[in-house]
């Protein structure tokens, strides 16, 4: 190879490189223009719901009536209110997303957390490679099956348990839409996620801690609550807070099984009605754009991306901290 | 364990409910008012539409940041930043990328058209961080060792990244990849949000056209009150699950065989 080409390959090379690194910098914008689009779609349509006067109303809706009315009546006049007109009240939406994620949460921990001492205390290391890949794939089951099991057996299941011990008479109607049986399927749903963090974060408690327990005499039952819960209780909580913030933002479960009521009630018996149930309620008629049901779908998901938002930043900031005693 | 045993046991209870529906006729006909004639023949192209589309954008573009954030792009707070918008993204629920791609695509972009082609947008940028986190831990798994030799070599960075660098971290990246499409397969909400709940009786042809998805045949079955279209809602079911079986096992293959490669 003379110089002259040897020049010219050389000098492709460096063009090359800088209209390849351009490239991969322009595709990383994808990824924060969709954190401004998600953002500024949001504020878009909820500043305009805030501003501008529903109709059958003489004011435009307050954040203050917003976050605290007590009456989610978007599409029609509620009937409490005096006088009659549409009321957007959105925390009957809010308790039932809670409520909802409070039994899911229950279950998740209870069971998530049993499941992780077992692979990381007890099980051999047979059983773990076996059961690792299972979880990950209940992991992948799509929600929409996971709303089905809770519409089409847990639910006739429990009313059937309900009406055999007549409990009908004490705590009233067991509704075909409850958030019991939303809550308790979610928390299947999102049980792996709970062991498989709470595992990580117990695989990493170091060995020595649980020698100095046995070398005491402890016994595995105790070795595995008394030292290895706790050491790696950050770890279980930050898992325990984005299952959580999974289960807030989950909607088919919800949309299925928990009904569309949007009712004021901490009863798990009756019809409720979550924010991504409402969504996805309205969007399925195909809401009108610039309509006052389109802007109520934009303020209702601002409200649960900032809640989302808020816990997922929550539980990482826990597990960053954990993460720093050990190493 | 009991979580495990309980899901095992619903899903032989759908599988028993179900399985008789599914055959060739439930494959080619087209969603019905009978539940007899119903098949899942729109829906079933839907969601190749969706994914194929959502494969084409979302492999490049998912590479690409984690190959600039991995290789190219300084420590500084800038990039971290990036790190952390991205994992924040992938915590962000599939409803509220729905509602993105119903303002942006749809109405903005589509003037009010509910296309194929705003699904796998948005199914795009909802599956995009999964990608590029899967791919991020590959690119970081290969040795430092095999680049310093290529650089030593009087190697460019890029040559080092797609000559070493890229070839080696394939078959995680694969995986990762995989993984994220049947993710992109079952979900459900966004696209619910995006084409709303319609009975369609053709075959899309056009990025243009409207669909359906698996997922969302599923959820108008599920929500009828009459019993057979409940069992056809479990035989829907059934066919989701074995395409989302299928693409996982691959997908654990994939990264099983790499695994017991690297330790050799």
């Amino acid at each position: 190879m003379n110089k002259r080409s040897e020049k010219t390959t050389r000098g492709i090379n460096k063009i090359e490189e800088v209209v390849i690194v351009w490239l991969l910098r322009i595709i990383t914008l994808i990824s924060i223009l969709t954190t401004i689009g998600i953002v500024y779609v949001l504020l878009k349509e909820s500043l305009a719901f805030f501003v501008e006067t529903p109709e059958n109303r003489e004011t435009p809706v307050s954040v203050m009536e917003f976050l605290t009315g007590i009456n989610w009546t978007p599409l029609f006049n509620c009937a409490t209110c005096d006088p009659p007109m549409p009321s957007f009240g959105v925390l009957p939406l809010v308790v039932g997303t809670l409520l909802v994620a409070f039994i899911a949460g229950i279950i998740a921990l209870a069971l998530g957390l049993c499941t992780a001492i077992f692979l990381s205390e007890y099980a051999p290391e047979k059983l773990r490679k076996i059961l690792k890949p299972v979880l990950e794939i209940l992991a992948g089951i799509p929600t929409v099956v996971y709303g089905y099991f809770a519409l089409t057996l847990i639910t006739p299941f429990l009313r059937t348990v309900y009406n055999y011990f007549e409990l009908e008479t004490v705590f009233g109607f067991f509704g075909v839409f409850n958030a019991l049986s939303a809550g308790l399927v979610m928390g299947l749903m999102i049980m792996p996620m709970v062991s498989t963090l709470s595992e990580d974060a117990m695989m990493s408690v170091p060995k020595s801690l649980r020698d100095a327990a046995y070398s005491m005499g402890a016994t595995r039952f105790e070795v595995s609550t008394k030292v290895v819960v706790p050491a790696a209780l950050s770890g279980i909580v930050a898992s325990f807070i984005l299952a959580l913030s999974r289960a807030i933002g989950e909607t088919m479960i919800v949309t299925l099984a928990a009904g569309a009521t949007p009712n004021l009630t901490f009863n798990p018996i009756e019809s409720i009605q979550a924010m991504t149930g409402y969504i996805v309620n309205i969007a399925l008629g195909e809401a009108p754009h610039g309509s006052i049901e389109y802007q109520t779908l934009f303020a209702v998901g601002l409200l649960l991306f900032l809640i989302t938002l808020l816990m997922n930043i929550l539980g990482r900031w826990v597990i960053s901290r954990y993460r720093q005693v050990y190493d | 364990m009991i979580g495990v045993i309980g899901l095992a046991i619903l899903l032989i209870d759908v599988f028993l409910d179900g399985y008789s529906w599914v055959n060739l006729d439930f494959l080619t006909n087209y969603a019905s008012r009978f539940p007899g004639q119903s098949g899942i023949l729109a829906p079933l192209m839907g969601t190749l539409w969706v994914v194929g589309l959502t494969a084409i954008m979302v492999i490049p573009v998912g590479l690409g940041t984690a190959i600039y954030l991995e290789e190219f792009a300084a420590d500084n707070i800038f990039n971290r930043l990036l790190n952390l918008n991205i994992s924040n993204l992938a915590g962000v629920p599939s409803v509220i990328y729905g509602l993105l791609g119903l303002a942006i695509f749809v109405q903005l972009m589509l003037d009010g058209q509910r296309a194929i082609i705003a699904g796998s947008l948005t199914m795009t940028l909802l599956v995009l961080p999964i990608v590029i986190i899967a791919s991020q831990e590959a690119i970081r798994a290969v040795p430092s060792g095999y680049r310093d030799a290529a650089f030593a070599m009087g190697a460019t960075r890029w040559q080092v990244v797609k000559t070493v660098v890229i070839p080696q971290a394939m078959p995680s990246v694969m995986s990762g990849i995989i993984l994220a499409l049947s993710r992109a397969v079952g979900e459900s909400a966004p696209i619910l949000v995006i084409s709303a709940l319609i009975f369609l009786t053709y075959i899309p042809t056009s990025p243009l056209d409207r669909f359906t998805v698996l997922p969302l045949q599923i959820f108008s079955w599920a929500s009828q009150p009459q019993h057979e279209f409940r069992s056809i809602a479990s035989a829907g079911i059934i066919v989701l699950l074995i395409v989302l079986l299928s693409m996982n096992s691959i997908a654990i293959y994939i990264r099983s065989k790499t695994q017991s490669r690297s330790e050799q």
